[in-house]
């Protein structure tokens, strides 16, 4: 049966995250992208909505609520309130959810109830890494085997949150069968160097890093998934996903302010929403938002059905990629010369909105 | 509820049937008739008539018996439960414009006419008026006259008048209306009708528009001119001239009040078929687009050409990204339509999404077969195959029921909260 309606506790989340978002992250985003500082209360706050515990299974003091259909709805929210802020929420996930996929039982029980604490847990993803041409399937760092130990050399970028986590969960193709998994690294281990925080044209108020691996030695126990591993290709579909919603909120963002905007702003004796140059444009925004939207609902909706979801998750980034970028330069131009001024929130979203093509591995549903 | 894409089964397999009729009774005709425009799809009508017929009789009877028990009408969905009627007519529109959309447009069956009755008719006027829809051999065409020479998307500037003529109890209709899908076929070539739109009092502006039923042998009433056109051309694209018809006081759908209110009810009662029609002209672009694009895609493979989902962007080459784009574009208007759609089915008001569905799905198929005709190179040209036809076909869906500017014109003022004088 076909429907776009939520669930009623979708809906109650949606309106919470609605809320968190216009109370408590707009009236920081701009203060916090100059400072390039989020309010660790703010954090907090969005942490006790309770996210990404609810995510762990019951067995372990979770909800047993993985779903990509939630995650999508919150992570759309959230990203209305202020990108950097949403995956600063977030970036928990990175490893709680992997390891709620893919962890065996001694993982699973020694890492997972980490994720249901007062405060923030301290475990941040590191999968992207430097250089022009980043893909996902050939990565350059590596895990390689012998006498049971694994050794990870390489260097990864765009790491969140890497000087204050205490866990990561790497990524690497093992050096003999070519194979991407993912590791649990202690961010004290021997060998793993945290580089200055990079400074990125936006995500400004998220602190990533750029983080070598030297010679950085586990056992065979933090491979995720041990033996097995994981499904890496369904992992990337979840990124995918995540951050076509994440676009969407972004977007969203933009339209809602330009449209008011517009709606106030008056030139020639009207508002400028009057004149079909501007209106018809918010008009293309609207659309191009909603259609992004329901391809990265779809998207979720094949991943919870537990079917392969490469296409749709693919498409929807795809989608959302070029969207977010469309719109919100058209919301910096909605507003003329204050579009461009700083102290107006439009050429923010521009900024985080054009990053959405490298943002690769920076949230996960 | 919970959100879901799942196609309900029943649909699925009704799909499937219409697929085979796709296949046998258009595909293979598709060249043909677009080269020979005017001549009939025979071989469609003719299955597609005693299957349409056969509905309708029991749409009807389930109408009289309605009519005759509680009254409620026989087509509101039972409680709790939501409707699938129009996403299964989706989906049915969808398959057939990928078999030809010119050959689609040719259904013997009530279409934009019958839709307007259905809205604003009365019980007794769908009975009477409908009935020859449901019974005999021959096949039965209904059409809608809205546009005029002067009239284009400002249906508010029409001038057709009809004037009440109190001696004998009829309508007397003088005008002429153009750009009428199935005309000729209505009114020469069967016993069907015509729904024209016409002022009532001209001073009176949007009040004063009320829709008519004017049956097939009226006299007065006469096919002008037939189109020839750039696509859709095994559609029959009518103009009609209106000299002193005269049809009975009982032909008009709707109050014969002119309500001089601001809102003028009756116009918009009749703009409010739009609602349903833009979400199946979306639905029959995507089956142009989806056409297309399944072909490209075939061709592609056949010279060694695979679409890879999942590699990065800078891996892919210029056609693989014109293909992804194509697909992107086709995915986003068909969910936007489903969404109208199903709106439609849960008895919401989905003026805003009806027209954001319409003009997205023109403008992508429209990109989409272009983009086809590009990438097949000197095939993509050639009248060999259908991929020109396509791109000649697919390109109405941006016109035809709100030109894209006229939607995106609907989009604006709904986003904005504008009226028409806000938003001009």
């Amino acid at each position: 049966m076909v429907s776009f309606t939520p669930t009623e506790d979708q809906q109650l989340l949606i309106s919470t995250i609605n809320r968190y978002a216009t109370n408590d992250v707009r009236k920081v985003a701009h203060e916090a992208d100059e400072s390039e500082l989020i309010p660790a209360n703010v954090i907090e706050t969005g942490w006790q909505m309770g996210l990404v515990p609810s995510a762990i299974p019951e067995e372990l003091g979770g909800l047993g609520e993985l779903s990509a259909m939630t995650g999508v709805l919150a992570a759309e929210e959230l990203a209305f309130g202020d990108l950097s802020v949403a995956l600063q929420v977030l970036s928990p996930a990175l490893m709680a959810y992997p390891v709620v996929l893919y962890g065996t039982a001694e993982q699973r029980e020694k890492l997972l109830p980490l994720f249901l604490e007062e405060a923030i847990t301290p475990a941040t993803a590191a999968l992207l890494e430097p250089g022009v041409f980043f893909d996902p399937y050939e990565l350059k760092t590596t895990a390689t085997t012998s006498g049971g130990t694994i050794q990870l050399n390489g260097v990864k970028a765009y790491v969140p949150l890497a000087e204050t986590a205490e866990w990561m969960l790497v990524y690497a193709k093992d050096s003999e069968s070519g194979r991407v998994d993912g590791y649990v690294v202690a961010r004290n281990a021997a060998g793993v160097m945290i580089e200055k925080r990079e400074a990125l044209m936006g995500l400004r108020a998220m602190p990533t890093y750029r983080v070598q691996f030297n010679g950085v030695t586990v056992d065979e126990t933090a491979r995720l998934g041990g033996a097995v591993g994981i499904d890496y290709a369904a992992i990337l579909n979840r990124q995918r996903v995540a951050l076509a919603a994440l676009a969407v909120g972004v977007g969203r963002a933009s339209f809602e302010y330009a449209r008011d905007y517009a709606k106030q702003r008056v030139q020639f004796g009207k508002p400028i929403a009057q004149n079909q140059a501007i209106a018809f444009m918010l008009a293309e925004m609207a659309v191009e938002i909603d259609g992004a939207r329901l391809m990265a609902w779809e998207a979720a909706w094949k991943l919870d059905k537990g079917e392969d979801a490469t296409r749709e998750a693919y498409l929807a980034k795809q989608y959302a990629d070029q969207m977010v970028v469309k719109v919100t330069d058209s919301g910096v131009q909605t507003l003329g010369g204050y579009g461009f001024i700083r102290e107006y929130p439009a050429e923010r979203w521009l900024r985080n909105g054009r990053g959405f093509t490298t943002f690769d591995g920076l949230a996960i549903v | 509820m919970t959100i879901s894409f799942e196609i309900p089964e029943h649909i699925q397999q009704q799909s499937q049937l219409v697929r085979w009729i796709a296949e046998s009774t258009m595909r293979p005709y598709a060249r043909e008739l677009d080269e020979r425009e005017h001549e009939r799809p025979t071989a469609f009508v003719e299955q597609m008539w005693p299957i349409l017929r056969d509905q309708q009789k029991a749409t009807l009877d389930k109408l009289r018996q309605a009519e005759g028990g509680t009254g409620e009408s026989g087509d509101k969905p039972k409680s709790g439960r939501v409707s699938t009627r129009m996403l299964g007519l989706m989906m049915q529109v969808e398959m057939l414009s990928w078999g030809d959309t010119g050959i689609y447009l040719c259904l013997p069956s009530p279409a934009l006419g019958g839709a307007a009755i259905e809205a604003v008719g009365t019980t007794a006027q769908k009975l009477r008026l409908l009935q020859r829809f449901a019974e005999g051999d021959q096949p039965v065409w209904g059409a809608m006259a809205i546009t005029e020479p002067g009239a284009g998307s400002d249906n508010s500037a029409m001038s057709t008048t009809a004037v009440f003529d109190e001696e004998t109890n009829e309508w007397v209709i003088n005008g002429e209306k153009i750009f009428i899908t199935s005309g000729k076929l209505a009114l020469e070539e069967s016993n069907g009708l015509v729904i024209v739109w016409a002022t009532v009092n001209k001073a009176a502006g949007r009040a004063g528009i009320k829709s008519f039923v004017v049956e097939a042998g009226t006299p007065g009433v006469s096919i002008g001119k037939v189109e020839i056109k750039h696509g859709i051309r095994a559609s029959d694209t009518a103009s009609i001239v209106f000299n002193n018809a005269r049809i009975p006081a009982d032909n008009i759908l709707g109050s014969a009040e002119v309500q001089m209110s601001k809102d003028s009810k009756g116009f918009q009662g009749a703009m409010a078929t739009f609602d349903a029609s833009r979400p199946l002209v979306a639905a029959s672009a995507l089956g142009i687009g989806r056409a297309a694009l399944e072909f490209v895609k075939e061709k592609l493979a056949e010279n060694g050409v695979e679409i890879p989902y999942g590699v990065p962007y800078h891996k892919l080459t210029a056609i693989q990204r014109d293909v992804l784009e194509m697909e992107a574009q086709l995915r986003s208007a068909y969910l936007l339509t489903l969404r109208s759609i199903n709106m439609l089915d849960e008895g919401a008001h989905n003026s805003l999404e009806a027209s954001m569905a319409k003009l997205k799905a023109g403008r992508a198929v429209t990109f989409i077969a272009q983009k086809a005709v590009e990438l097949l190179g000197p095939m993509g040209y050639s009248r060999e195959w259908l991929a020109e036809k396509w791109m000649r076909d697919a390109k109405i869906n941006a016109i035809y029921e709100g030109t894209d500017q006229i939607n995106c014109l609907i989009v604006a003022r709904r986003i904005l909260g504008y009226s028409r004088n806000e938003l001009a």
